[in-house]
């Protein structure tokens, strides 16, 4: 029935002639609001209402209505605040580090699909640039914590060092089943596989690899939880014991930007899950009559992007709900965890995968 | 070959660039003020530790930041006045700072107070152990980055304090203790509401108890980090829960004989053989759950008759010396009071369990790591008032 | 059964009071929209019933840090009974309690033989100035509306 409809929608592409530089205004104005937008909502959503609730309280409510709003004021009041640097600290580059923790966000996001033609940029080596994008970060947060040149920004920093780099190896090994059975790098062939495939015959629901691919997916979505330093891996800020680590002396909107990035980047995180594991901006092909990802409907381009955003706030909300639930680990006992754990999870994982491949 | 001066001279230079690396190189301890205003130490509590990478090598806790001088002030105060005084000194169980001061001083003018203000005073004294110890049960969380159980402690601490407001009037400075029995008798209804609050508080017990004790991870971080050996707790002088986690079987509430109605009530002293940090947490566990048993308990038997026996309007104390100690929430509280016949104490020395309990710090801490530091810290439950008085 | 682990319980508990808090409300109170009652016997502030003070002064002399601050004059009052002599009676020109110094501890109010201290369970009045905790004994009559009764005592309680 589905597929009646949609083929009853007037066939026709729009053969827009965008000019080149409205194009380039339209890709900036898209990257801005897919960092910011999910940065937002998550904290909103999640760091202001999810928490609190699960605290027996309410959260903001005082900033426009149920405390929309509250982000804003934040923001205002950061912005107003004074941009300091201590007295010993490496100034220039002690300045630098929120930004290039930040650009590491907006290089990620350059790659992901949100439709089949909304994307910034579409390369066949789509998800090996994305995990190396993501180290970018790491440099940022080293930077942080020695140029802050105080010892609890210096301890933060080699720790979240040790620990970013520890994970990223699992979350490589985990997307590696992914390509595997996928067949490719491409962001958008992988997101096409997972629709058009299926699962032992059955296919109404296309072949989401969280199901073929359920401990690469834990692994990758315990490595994430690792990459945003959220608890319970999060030793390089820890609060409590190394204040903030290497946030302690950021002030004001250099904070501001530390902090969008945090969450901007559990966005960009959940897209890229989402598009490696639950099937991206589409739904299974079949229900359509697609073929192939050159039949999909062009109204995708528009739908695409919301189903994006439900799946990555499902997944940021699983990521969040376990950071508001447990302690934290050791630095020690994180190390323990990801060397001798997860890595050689992957590992079989990687390999069964790749044996299951060649048989079937 | 013969050099030229410039070439001589840029390998002087090289080689003492090389001299001056060597020398940056060679790797030296760092040394860590956790403190004074530092999240862990709930309040200024300084702790010098010299680290090598993330191992302690050597620490020293600092107090003193917040000395408020209660021993020096309570000589140029009343009697009535020195209650005031005293119950700032934990300020989370205020009420249980009252009682062990005016014990003494019932001892030295040889009055009893009532049986029913006995009992009251159990009551008092348990609930602000509950609300003591809750706080530091959620508070446990937070030291080790899991947010939600202190808001459950705030919020489930808030129904102990009603109580405690309801009956004193204060919520966290009661002041309600007197030299001969109590202020006041409780409001009406007050003994119902209690039995209602006692009951979330089991419940809130429950719920750490899933949320935290049973995580694994958290169990990892506690069990077998700072282990306490029973002649070293003895050593120095721990006392409470964290004598009791090593394994000491003493508590002052049934070890001794005080004018206080414990023996009313069936309840059991924990103890657990091995005295990590862990073991202390447990402890402060099972002992909120007896202190709500021990109030269930109590409400039910509190006798009819006057909350105050006969004194004088004017106290004043004879003259001599009493030293009473009683079980406080953070451990082993006493007053020595020294009175020379006048309306205030000659003298009174204080002594605070916490200024004990953390005194075993430079010793617990040597060769664990930074985040060993907080959870040992965290596990010991200093309060910052306690230390500094 | 099998032990559920640790983790997954503790995911529970969290997911519990969430849903808790969605279908019947936060425990906590929106604080200046809707505001609790504080109990009877609440130690808010301590207001004064200036007709029964005679300046006696033992309020003064007994509080811990001395920041109650009485001045007064005897006077003659009209006498009691038709031809009789007038009376001498102690009239208050100040009475201030300075409440950046106050420590709640109630012992004024205790002391005080002739009545004319309560306490008000009233809460809101602070100041952005330091200075202005001072109030007068006109502020502090005002307060004497707030006074609650006494509470009835709990069974058993005797004299």
């Amino acid at each position: 029935m589905l597929a009646q409809l949609a083929a009853e929608f007037p066939d026709w592409y729009p053969e827009w002639n965008i000019p080149y530089w409205l194009m380039s205004i339209l890709r900036v104005v898209g990257g801005l609001v897919a960092v910011l937008l999910p940065a937002g909502g998550i904290v909103y959503i999640f760091l202001f209402k999810m928490m609190s609730f699960m605290q027996s309280r309410l959260g903001p409510m005082e900033a426009g209505p149920y405390g929309s709003m509250q982000l804003l004021a934040e923001v205002g009041k950061w912005m107003q605040k004074e941009d300091l640097a201590p007295d010993n600290a490496d100034v220039r580059i002690y300045k630098m580090a929120p930004l290039i923790v930040l650009l590491s966000t907006f290089l990620l996001v350059v790659v992901v699909p949100f439709g089949p033609q909304a994307y910034f940029t579409n390369f066949e080596t789509g998800i090996f640039y994305a995990l190396a994008v993501a180290s970018v970060s790491v440099l940022g947060i080293l930077i942080a914590g020695w140029s802050s040149a105080n010892k609890y920004s210096l301890l933060g920093g080699l720790r979240a060092g040790g620990q970013l780099i520890a994970y990223e190896l699992p979350m490589v090994l985990a997307t590696l089943g992914v390509v595997i059975q996928a067949g490719s790098m491409n962001l958008n062939r992988i997101i096409e596989v997972q629709n058009t495939g299926e699962i032992f015959g059955i296919g109404w629901i296309g072949n989401p690899f969280v199901i073929t691919q359920f401990i690469g997916f834990l692994i990758f979505m315990i490595a994430v939880q690792a990459e945003l330093t959220q608890s319970p891996f999060d030793m390089p800020i820890a609060e409590s014991e190394l204040v903030s680590g290497y946030m302690t002396e950021y002030s004001g909107f250099r904070f501001l930007i530390f902090f969008i990035a945090e969450f901007a980047t559990a966005g960009v995180f959940g897209f890229i899950a989402s598009v490696l594991f639950l099937g991206g901006w589409g739904v299974p092909f079949t229900w359509f009559g697609w073929e192939g990802i050159s039949d999909v409907a062009w109204w995708m381009n528009f739908v695409g992007p919301l189903i994006m955003f439900t799946k990555m706030f499902a997944l940021v909300g699983v990521i969040m709900w376990v950071r508001f639930s447990y302690p934290r680990f050791r630095e020690d006992q994180l190390q323990t965890f990801a060397w001798k754990v997860l890595i050689p999870l992957a590992l079989a994982n990687t390999a069964a995968t790749a044996i299951l491949k060649v048989v079937f | 070959m013969t050099l030229t001066d410039r070439q001589q001279l840029s390998y002087i230079a090289s080689q003492a660039a090389d001299a001056r690396l060597n020398v940056e190189l060679e790797t030296e301890g760092m040394t860590l003020n956790i403190g004074p205003q530092h999240p862990a130490t709930h309040g200024t509590l300084r702790i010098i530790a010299r680290l090598d990478g993330e191992q302690v090598v050597w620490a020293e806790p600092v107090a003193g930041y917040m000395h408020r001088g209660y021993e020096k002030l309570t000589e140029v105060r009343t009697f009535p006045q020195v209650t005031s005084l005293v119950n700032r000194i934990d300020w989370l169980g205020s009420f249980a700072n009252e009682v062990p001061f005016i014990l003494a001083a019932e001892k030295l003018m040889e009055v009893e107070a009532p049986p029913r203000a006995q009992v009251i005073r159990t009551i008092l004294f348990e609930l602000s152990r509950i609300a003591n110890v809750s706080l530091f049960l959620g508070d446990l969380g937070v030291q080790m980055g899991a947010i939600t159980p202190v808001f459950l402690a705030f919020r489930d601490r808030e129904y102990i304090l009603n109580l405690i407001e309801g009956a004193t009037g204060g919520r966290f400075h009661p002041n309600f203790d007197r030299i001969g029995g109590l202020k006041d008798d409780l409001p009406k209804g007050w003994i119902q509401e209690t039995k209602g609050a006692v009951k979330k508080l089991e419940e809130f017990c429950d719920t750490i108890d899933d949320l935290l004790f049973g995580n694994e991870i958290f169990q990892s971080r506690m069990r077998g980090i700072g282990v306490i050996p029973a002649d070293i707790a003895k050593d120095y002088g721990l006392s409470g829960a964290n004598a009791r986690a090593s394994g000491i079987d003493w508590d002052l509430r049934r070890d001794q004989d005080l004018p206080l109605s414990y023996d009313l009530a069936d309840w059991k002293v924990w103890t657990h053989p091995d005295g990590d940090s862990w073991a202390r947490c447990w402890i402060r566990l099972q002992e909120t759950r007896e202190s709500c048993k021990i109030v269930g308990q109590l409400l039910d038997q509190i006798p009819a008759g006057p909350v105050m026996t006969k004194v004088p309007r004017i106290i004043k104390v004879p003259e001599g010396e009493a030293w009473v100690a009683t079980e406080n929430p953070l451990g082993e509280m006493g007053y020595y009071v020294v009175s020379k016949g006048d309306l205030g104490p000659f003298r009174v020395k204080i002594r605070s369990a916490s200024f004990n309990n953390i005194s075993i710090v430079p010793w617990a801490l040597k060769g664990v790591y930074v985040p060993d530091i907080i959870t040992i810290l965290a596990s010991l439950y200093f309060i910052l008032g306690d230390i500094d008085r | 059964m099998p032990k559920v682990p640790g983790l997954l319980k503790g995911l529970g508990v969290t997911a519990g009071i969430l849903g808790k808090t969605l279908k019947n409300g936060a425990d906590t109170v929106q604080y200046p929209h809707e505001k609790e009652a504080p109990p009877v016997r609440a130690r808010g502030v301590i207001a004064l019933h200036e007709d029964n003070c005679t300046a006696c002064m033992l309020c003064s002399r007994s509080c811990p840090d001395w920041c109650i601050y009485i001045e007064g004059h005897k006077q003659l009052a009209p006498p009691r009974r038709a031809g009789g002599k007038p009376r001498q009676v102690n009239h208050i020109d100040r009475f201030d309690i300075d409440y950046a110094l106050c420590m709640y501890c109630g012992i004024c109010v205790e002391v005080c033989p002739f009545d004319a201290l309560f306490w008000s369970p009233e809460y809101e009045y602070s100041e952005p100035k330091i200075a202005d905790l001072l109030h007068d004994k006109q502020k502090l009559g005002e307060w004497m509306e707030t006074v609650p009764e006494a509470p009835e005592l709990e069974v058993g309680a005797g004299k």
